[in-house]
């Protein structure tokens, strides 16, 4: 039912409108609007009840084990959001004085502080929204690079073809054309091919570390050598972070700009969608074209720095200063972990990868790199089971939601065939990841004993199977009465 | 489903129709149709539209894939089927007969470096994952 | 160690199963050289009732303003139960609903969200959300782009947002896209139709039409959409959400309506928060939804015919068409969506259109008796929402700086945006004024400018 069919004309809430009064009116005759906006018409207990009721029809991480590679679907600390949402930090106008707001800014400062000191890179900008403004920021920062030094020649920017989707696409969004690199049988970009692809056109390379596979680029120093050796620069795709947090740093790794994913790897929460923020870093000699704002520090007193600190700036990517209280949530994380904390992220979050993964294999599947540790999060390939049974990776995926399982990522990356990627998290307990395989476990046997139960999932979720060509074919995108 | 011997293809998976009058029709193959999925939605090209041979002109979306369509010769585009807008599963249904555009070719002798049906189902045999 | 559950025999069996004597050992396939190092410069962790506290000082310094501050970020009353259930743990910290049937929560109140929004703006259909305002009007800009297929231009007023101007600039010009400045009145504050005939003749994608505009100033947006369509010139509105309460919204203007609609939902149930999470909203006509970027829910039946809702149109995404996207966005502002969903359904229609008219209202009444001041006009002739310039006769920064010292955050400055207007404050006021609040701006504004008016005493003293 949706809310609008709770409806009823003339309920209203009063206590949620200002008091009636007679009040000015200057809007001319001919701007008022006439027509009535078709919002619900509900009484607050209706809202609420609905809204409940919807969000009770959700897997979250607060409900369910979410093993999605990629994501990062560790527990957001209640203490995050708690913290971020007091009265005075939600009340602040992003345009008030920045006199107003040295709470708000110190904590924004020391965020910038220990982002520096994780990813190793000499400045950070806390101003782009998610990964892919990241990703837009960094390789415009690239540009605004080889601009400066006069090399206009260099119009291709070279990602792996394991890459994210969104590496290209914010490749093009900045005006260069797309270059894409094969990955070799063991799950690192081929070298090889690297070599024979760099040249005076090449303006960088974009790299995720671990890649997308899984596994870690083994030859990173060498592929670093090979792109700055041709004049190119290397951008990192912090995506998978959480896999080498406090462990290896980028910078270390040779990487010239990067972004983060604080919804991933600083535990921001994914909210349904987002919002999520995609800091950047830079090395020293991309410092000046990071995007504003960032917060600098005059004596005692913070404040926003604006075009005058940083005249080559590539500019701003929203009104203010990006998601704040993303930001807020983020640093809290950052303190309540402090140095040991964060040092020990990447050490669990791979010991679980590699413990998960070693019992998948024990319970019957088939690992898509046999020969390497696993990252923070591993490949299963599922082909074999869809040769003998039928059942593919998206069947198996929406069997486990009837297992109180959300199921991994499914069919990225694309050179995985049935590809289910897998990532625990480091906050996870061994009880949720041997649960996790029992499951696993039992869907494999149904899968040969059974496999219509498996085709046909899920059953215990609140719609089975949805209709996606329907959806895409007699597009319904806002209810219409009739 | 065999691959019709009379009709040239691409590496793209575009089949190609000689037509009696010095057209081509073009659609994609039952290959393609298949790696796509249910079919939801065709954009054909703009009749009157000057295409060059390789260059992008039509797509194929369907729910988890959009196909780039090509164009295999140079030519200008002198039909398109208006069914396919209503309909895209005619594709899904029959690739072969539900075509998606003409070209009146510019260099007819382009036709000659297509493939035939025989190194074109080599092409499709080694793509099935 | 915070939030990793692990004991010592947890580890000793894991690492035992894997077949490792130690967790290094996972490590190493990594270079030696460039592992470790350690993060001296981060501080040792500390618990939450230590940050806790930490955080409520910080809080406590930054303090509560009365805030008059309007210029792209409004100060509404969000009802309680907004976050208390925005902040259920199913709809905070769940996904990306791509597992349409785990998330039928998330998807339906998409669903809800998307038909609110585009019976609000008067379009056929609206997206789930881009980033915010800013950069929401330059991904309008790509679409129209592409759309339009041959002209590379596009119109943008001088009265568009100053910030929405940069940001688009900074996004869209790496692909070659230019943004043409539209000049406006500076005796009405809006841009006058008969200026565009300037523009005829040559290619355009689209006009960028601000309703209200950054000067709160209503714009004669049914002469600027008719102007554009009689010239193959898309029209992009940029909207405030809770104007589009009592005034006629953009699918309603001249000529057939806008083609594109997009602004900043933050007036929905978004806190200030110093700028952010706020969160984007973009809607088209149907013929353009395959141009339009971001996620879009839709309504379909599963295998036993029941109503569900999943993510589609998706082949136009990053996910799949990669290079060939219509945008690069991915993760979007799920949650503020949500806030706002539920905020409306408090409201209602009519509830919201009470907040509009009270803000307007209140700002009526705020310039009313802040121009009855000598040394304070009203700036523009044009009829405003509930945002108005005013021109004051002494230094805005100086009298900014004196409110502020008495706990009043007076307004915008508009000297570094519009230097054309010379001592310009936009000041605002929202349904959450009272009239003792627009008193105590009064009377503080009367003696902050009386000062200035009374002679100067002789201050020197004779040297000796």
């Amino acid at each position: 039912m949706l809310i609008f069919e709770l409806s009823r004309p003339g309920r209203r809430n009063p206590s949620q409108a200002p008091r009636p009064a007679p009040g000015l009116n200057a809007i001319p005759e001919g701007w008022q609007r006439k027509s009535r906006p078709r919002l619900p018409e509900v009484s607050e207990l209706d809202a609420v009840r609905h809204y409940t009721n919807l969000s009770r029809r959700n897997f979250s991480i607060d409900t369910h084990f979410y093993p999605l590679g990629s994501c990062t679907m560790k527990y957001n600390p209640r203490a995050c959001n708690h913290l971020a949402m007091l009265p005075q930090f939600l009340a602040r106008h992003p345009r008030a004085p920045a006199d107003t707001g040295q709470g708000f800014l110190t904590c924004l400062f020391e965020l910038q502080e220990m982002l520096k000191e994780v990813t190793g890179m000499a400045a950070v900008s806390l101003a782009p929204m998610a990964g892919a403004q990241g990703e837009f920021t960094g390789v415009a920062m690239i540009r605004a690079y080889h601009m400066a030094r006069g090399d206009g020649a260099r119009t291709e920017i070279l990602v792996p073809d394991a890459a994210h989707g969104t590496n290209p696409a914010s490749a093009v969004m900045c005006g260069y054309s797309v270059r894409e690199i094969p990955t070799d049988a063991e799950g690192n970009v081929e070298l090889a091919a690297l070599r024979a692809a760099v040249g005076p056109r090449t303006a960088g390379l974009m790299l995720t570390n671990p890649s997308t596979l899984g596994v870690f680029e083994r030859t990173i120093l060498d592929m670093e050598k090979i792109v700055h050796d041709a004049g190119g620069l290397l951008y990192y795709d912090g995506a998978n972070l959480n896999a080498i947090l406090g462990r290896v740093k980028p910078a270390d790794m040779g990487f010239d700009v990067m972004h983060l994913n604080l919804h991933k790897t600083f535990a921001t929460p994914h909210g349904g969608g987002g919002p999520g923020a995609g800091p950047v870093g830079a090395a020293a000699r991309l410092q000046p074209y990071l995007p504003l704002p960032l917060i600098v520090r005059d004596g005692d007193n913070y404040r926003l720095a604006d075009e005058a600190d940083l005249p080559q700036s590539i500019g701003r990517l929203s009104a203010h200063a990006g998601n704040a209280g993303v930001l807020l949530r983020a640093y809290v994380y950052a303190r309540l972990l402090g140095r040991e904390g964060l040092q020990r992220v990447g050490e669990f979050a791979t010991l679980n990868a590699n413990y998960l993964m070693s019992e998948l294999r024990k319970a019957g599947f088939e690992v898509a790199f046999p020969t390497r540790r696993a990252s923070h999060e591993f490949s299963v390939t599922l082909k074999t089971l869809r040769e003998e049974t039928g059942v593919t990776a998206m069947d198996v995926a929406k069997r486990l939601l009837d297992k109180g399982f959300h199921a991994p990522t499914t069919y990225f990356p694309l050179l995985v065939a049935e590809c289910l990627l897998i990532e625990p998290t480091e906050t996870e307990s061994k009880q949720t990841l041997d649960a996790f395989v029992q499951a696993m476990r039992e869907i494999l046997e149904e899968a040969h004993r059974e496999p219509q139960l498996v085709k046909s999932a899920p059953h215990t979720t609140p719609v089975r199977r949805l209709d996606e060509v329907k959806a895409a074919r007699e597009l319904d995108l806002a209810w219409n009465p009739a | 489903m065999t691959t019709p011997a009379n009709l040239k293809y691409t590496k793209s998976h575009e089949w190609v129709k000689q037509e009696a009058d010095g057209t081509v029709t073009i659609g994609i193959t039952h290959h393609a149709q298949e790696m796509l999925g249910d079919l939801v939605f065709v954009e054909t090209p703009a009749v009157g539209r000057k295409l060059k041979q390789g260059e992008q002109c039509a797509v194929a979306e369907s729910v988890k894939a959009a196909g780039d369509v090509y164009a295999p010769l140079s030519g200008e585009v002198v039909a398109a089927n208006a069914e396919l807008a209503d309909a895209p599963e005619k594709i899904n249904a029959d690739a072969y007969a539900a075509w998606m555009y003409r070209l009146k070719p510019d260099h007819p002798g382009e036709l000659a470096g297509l493939l035939d049906a025989a190194e074109y189902q080599a092409i499709a045999d080694a793509e099935k994952h | 160690m915070p939030f990793i559950p692990h004991t010592a025999d947890d580890i000793r069996a894991m690492l035992a199963a894997i077949g490792v004597a130690a967790i290094d050992d996972l490590f190493d396939e990594i270079p030696a050289a460039l592992r470790g190092g350690g993060l001296a410069g981060v501080p040792p962790g500390v618990n939450e009732m230590e940050i806790t506290r930490l955080m409520y000082e910080r809080a406590e310094r930054d303090g509560r303003w009365l805030n008059f501050i309007g210029a792209g970020a409004y100060e509404h009353h969000i009802p309680a139960a907004v976050w208390q259930l925005a902040t259920r743990g199913e709809f905070y910290t769940s996904y990306t609903p791509y597992q349409a049937e785990a998330s039928q929560g998330t998807l339906q109140v998409l669903y809800e969200y998307q038909s609110m929004m585009a019976s609000l703006t008067a379009m056929d259909v609206t997206n789930a959300s881009l980033y915010e305002g800013a950069s929401a009007l330059a991904e309008a800009v790509l679409m129209a782009v592409r759309i339009h297929k041959s002209a590379r231009r596009v119109l943008m007023p001088a009265t568009v947002n100053p910030a929405y101007r940069n940001v688009t600039r900074a996004l869209v010009r790496h692909q070659g896209i230019e943004l043409v400045e539209v000049p406006y009145c500076t005796e009405c504050g809006h841009v006058i139709p008969a200026a565009l005939n300037a523009y005829a003749g040559k290619e355009y994608a689209a006009l960028v039409i601000p309703q209200t505009n950054f000067f709160g100033v209503l714009e004669p947006a049914d002469e600027l959409t008719a102007w554009a369509k009689a010239n193959g010139v898309l029209v992009i509105a940029v909207a405030n959400p809770i104007a589009l309460a009592i005034l006629r919204p953009p699918g309603e203007w001249g000529a057939g309506g806008a083609d594109i609609v997009v602004g900043d939902g933050q007036p929905l149930g978004a806190p200030l928060s110093s700028g952010g999470p706020y969160f984007g909203f973009m809607g088209c006509r149907v013929s353009h939804v395959r141009q339009m970027p971001g996620r879009i829910a839709g309504r379909t039946v599963d295998v036993d015919g029941r109503t569900g809702y999943t993510l589609t149109l998706q082949a136009r995404e990053q996910h799949i068409r990669r290079s060939r996207a219509t945008s690069n966005i991915c993760t979007n502002q799920g949650l503020m969506v949500t806030a706002a969903t539920i905020y409306m359904a408090l409201l209602g229609p009519d509830g919201l259109a009470r907040v509009a008219q009270t803000c307007h209202a209140n700002a009526l009444k705020l310039v009313q008796q802040l121009t009855a001041l000598p040394g304070v006009k009203r700036r523009f002739s044009g009829a405003v929402f509930h945002e108005c310039v005013l021109q004051l006769s002494a230094p805005v920064a100086d009298v900014l700086h004196a409110l502020k010292a008495q706990g009043i955050l007076g307004g915008l400055a508009l000297t570094q945006d519009y230097p054309e207007l010379g001592d310009a404050l936009l000041v605002c006021a929202t349904e959450t004024k009272h009239d003792a609040d627009l008193e105590r701006y009064r009377e503080n504004l009367q003696r902050i400018l009386g000062r200035r008016f009374r002679p100067a005493p002789c201050a020197l003293k004779p040297s000796l």
